[in-house]
């Protein structure tokens, strides 16, 4: 019997192709778990009673008409952000880089509308503005994706440099634009004659980002499931070796996807000068081209389940400002609730791709 | 020509400190083929849990004098070990025992660690009610920030080489033993191992998670010392949020600018804390001070550079770890 190989406790075996019911059902055991240990941690920090806490929570998301408004508004530019994301990493292309292919949109469409504000008529300017973001956008993706396709140049640094290039490009504009002198910030741009403002649709500044959003996640769906070009990124992401054995440019299909996703996120710049803030600053992104990733990640980058979880981190974000706010506490309150819920979602995965096997009784009883 | 040089070199050491702690912590993971992204996180976590151990630690002192400065030291630094410790472990819980992400692990723990670092750095005065209008541990940071003797009466020697913090001289003697560790010694040639092919390692008898566990850990404490260093002896023991910045990521991109060797970790950090401050030196004239945010961009664009260059070399020596980024799972061969 000594002989015998001792088997160890539990092993971890790998589940082919789990159900999409046992998957939700992690998940939102996840979420709930997450939920309560960050109500408990509210809870310690703030003296709130926990029932409370998710009652602040939910008032500071959808407490009023105009907190819902933003709370969607909000919502649909994290998912325009994660969607603009998702065909670089369907790709496995690294790009953290939608800060600054944001910021180069947003910038553009600063300098059309400070630039062009007094000489061309509206339409015109807001027609150079769009074209202007995504044509800065699709650049700032398009210089990481070139050195990847030539000498596979590690992307996640390079996007990761080109942030702080568009960062400090556009401190260097604040400075040259900045109104009034000295002051250090451009304020709002062409506050008299609107000019380079986008449009109210239905007489609601809200309406055209959600808008937006709706149809690019819906094309973007579209692109990558049903046309040819989508169906080249999936075999470049699962094997680069594959695509090339088949014939497929991997060089042409890097470019091309990140042309795309830089100038969406150039788009999503856009939106935010042009449409949300009128005004251009060096934080406009917010640490959201990164969230974006996390969010286009947890949903196996499939762009219509982003709707639901921009939708939980934005809920998230606002229901903590809105705590952290009447406690007069740090806004980054929000950056740790967020973490916990994405450490608990991420660590989840693992229970829906593999399972523990425990060791089995009848080899115990033979000991 | 001199005097520029003692007072320019001086500050680049300065500013490089902090991201040589980083580097060559983040080399000691990446060379156990784990790409942790949570380094600037980490060092956020590691800054502020110093900055609350010696709070603590200063208000129960009736007076300064008073304070030992055995405990002075100690308090910051065995906080931030271990808060950076936590971190190290909730990213390995994360990517090795339950094999997610490592990208997804990483950008979290920067999201959740800079939070942090920022929430009880802008709330820990109202959490314990203090009447301090800011935190300002310059009791502390005196510790940390104390020279040499017998800097001041060597002239331009003392200047360059013994005028710093003992932190700094931590950095480089860590990177030295990191060096050793890696390259001599049969530690090091397991991790390697792991590093570069788990399953075989695992077949030779290595435990690759445990080495994993072992490599994302030191190295989280190592790279949570750089940010200790930051408030305690750069910033003078003052915290103010998001200060420290993108030094983390720059940590990172360091990684790959030495190739995965902490010795020239040492020579890089200083030449990019140059870089990092070199634009205080280029003039710009008065009416032209927009000009300073364009040069801030020097470090990033040479890191670009940089790395488009060694990508076109392509060296079989400088590559990465083989397996870097992916989750080991045994029975997936």
């Amino acid at each position: 019997m000594n002989d015998k190989i001792k088997e160890p406790l539990f092993h971890i075996v790998k589940r082919d192709a789990p159900p999409i019911s046992r998957a939700l059902a992690v998940r939102a055991v996840a979420i709930i778990l997450a939920m309560i240990l960050c109500g408990i941690v509210t809870t310690v920090t703030t003296g709130l009673d926990p029932i409370q806490v998710y009652e602040s929570l939910f008032v500071g998301a959808f407490g009023s008409r105009r907190k819902i408004w933003i709370t969607m508004q909000n919502v649909s530019i994290l998912l325009l952000i994660a969607v603009a994301l998702t065909p670089a990493f369907r790709m496995r292309f690294w790009n953290v880089g939608g800060e600054g292919q944001i910021l180069a949109g947003g910038l553009a469409a600063a300098a059309c509308m400070i630039c062009l504000g007094d000489k061309l008529p509206n339409a015109l300017v807001i027609l150079c503005m769009v074209v202007g973001s995504l044509a800065a956008g699709a650049l700032w993706g398009f210089i990481p994706a070139f050195f990847k396709s030539r000498w596979n140049t590690n992307e996640t640094l390079s996007t990761l440099m080109m942030n702080y290039i568009a960062t400090q490009l556009v401190a260097f504009f604040t400075i040259v634009w900045e109104v009034p002198k000295g002051s250090g910030k451009i304020g709002i741009i062409n506050q008299d004659s609107n000019v380079g403002w986008l449009p109210q649709l239905f007489g609601s500044r809200y309406i055209l980002p959600i808008l937006v959003a709706v149809v690019i996640t819906i094309l973007m769906y579209v692109y990558l499931n049903y046309f040819k070009h989508g169906y080249e990124i999936s075999v470049v992401g699962e094997s680069e070796k594959t695509a090339r054995y088949v014939g497929i440019k991997v060089g042409k299909v890097i470019v091309r996807t990140m042309l795309l996703s830089g100038a969406l996120c150039g788009l999503v710049g856009l939106l935010l000068v042009g449409g949300i803030n009128h005004t251009v600053t060096t934080t406009i992104a917010d640490g959201q081209g990164f969230t974006g990733v996390l969010v286009a990640w947890m949903c196996k980058f499939n762009p219509l389940t982003m709707v639901f979880s921009s939708l939980l981190i934005i809920f998230m974000n606002r229901g903590a400002s809105e705590i952290s706010t009447s406690f007069g506490l740090n806004q980054s309150y929000a950056d740790i609730l967020t973490g916990i819920i994405l450490f608990f979602i991420i660590g989840c995965e693992f229970f829906i791709n593999y399972k523990v096997q425990f060791r089995k009784k009848s080899a115990k009883e033979v000991q | 020509m001199l005097s520029f040089l003692t007072t320019f070199i001086p500050r680049a050491v300065v500013q490089g400190i902090p991201l040589l702690f980083g580097c060559t912590g983040e080399i000691i993971t990446e060379k156990s083929g784990n790409l942790n992204l949570g380094i600037p996180g980490v060092m956020y976590v590691g800054a502020i849990c110093g900055v609350i151990g010696s709070f603590f630690y200063e208000r129960s002192v009736p007076d300064p004098s008073m304070m030992s400065p055995v405990l002075a030291i100690m308090i910051p630094l065995l906080c931030c070990l271990l808060g950076s410790l936590l971190m190290g472990l909730l990213y390995s819980f994360l990517t090795v025992t339950l094999k997610a992400n490592q990208n997804v692990v990483g950008l979290a723990m920067t999201t959740f660690g800079v939070g942090f670092g920022n929430f009880f750095g802008g709330s820990l005065i109202k959490l314990v009610d203090s009447d301090v209008p800011s935190i300002a541990l310059t009791n502390t940071s005196a510790y940390f920030s104390r020279k040499l003797p017998f800097a001041e009466d060597l002239g331009w020697f003392g200047d360059l080489f013994l005028s710093y913090g003992f932190m700094t001289y931590l950095s480089v003697a860590i990177a030295l033993l990191a060096a050793y560790v890696l390259r001599h010694t049969r530690v090091g040639l397991h991790l390697r191992a792991v590093g570069e092919n788990p399953y075989t390692a695992d077949a030779v008898g290595i435990s690759v998670s445990r080495y994993k566990y072992a490599a994302t850990c030191i190295g989280c404490m190592i790279a949570g010392l750089g940010g200790l260093y930051y408030v305690m002896d750069y910033a003078t023991g003052v915290w103010s949020n998001n200060a420290f910045g993108d030094r983390g990521w720059l940590a990172i991109a360091l990684v790959i600018f030495t190739v995965w060797r902490p010795v020239l970790g040492i020579f890089a950090s200083f030449l990019f804390g140059g870089l990092y401050i070199l634009y205080l030196y280029i003039p710009t004239g008065m009416d032209h001070m927009e000009l300073r945010e364009l040069y801030k961009m020097i470090p990033y664009i040479v890191t670009l550079v940089v790395l488009v260059i060694t990508s076109i070399r392509n060296k079989k020596d400088d590559q990465p770890p083989e397996s870097l980024g992916q989750s080991y799972f045994r029975e997936e061969r």
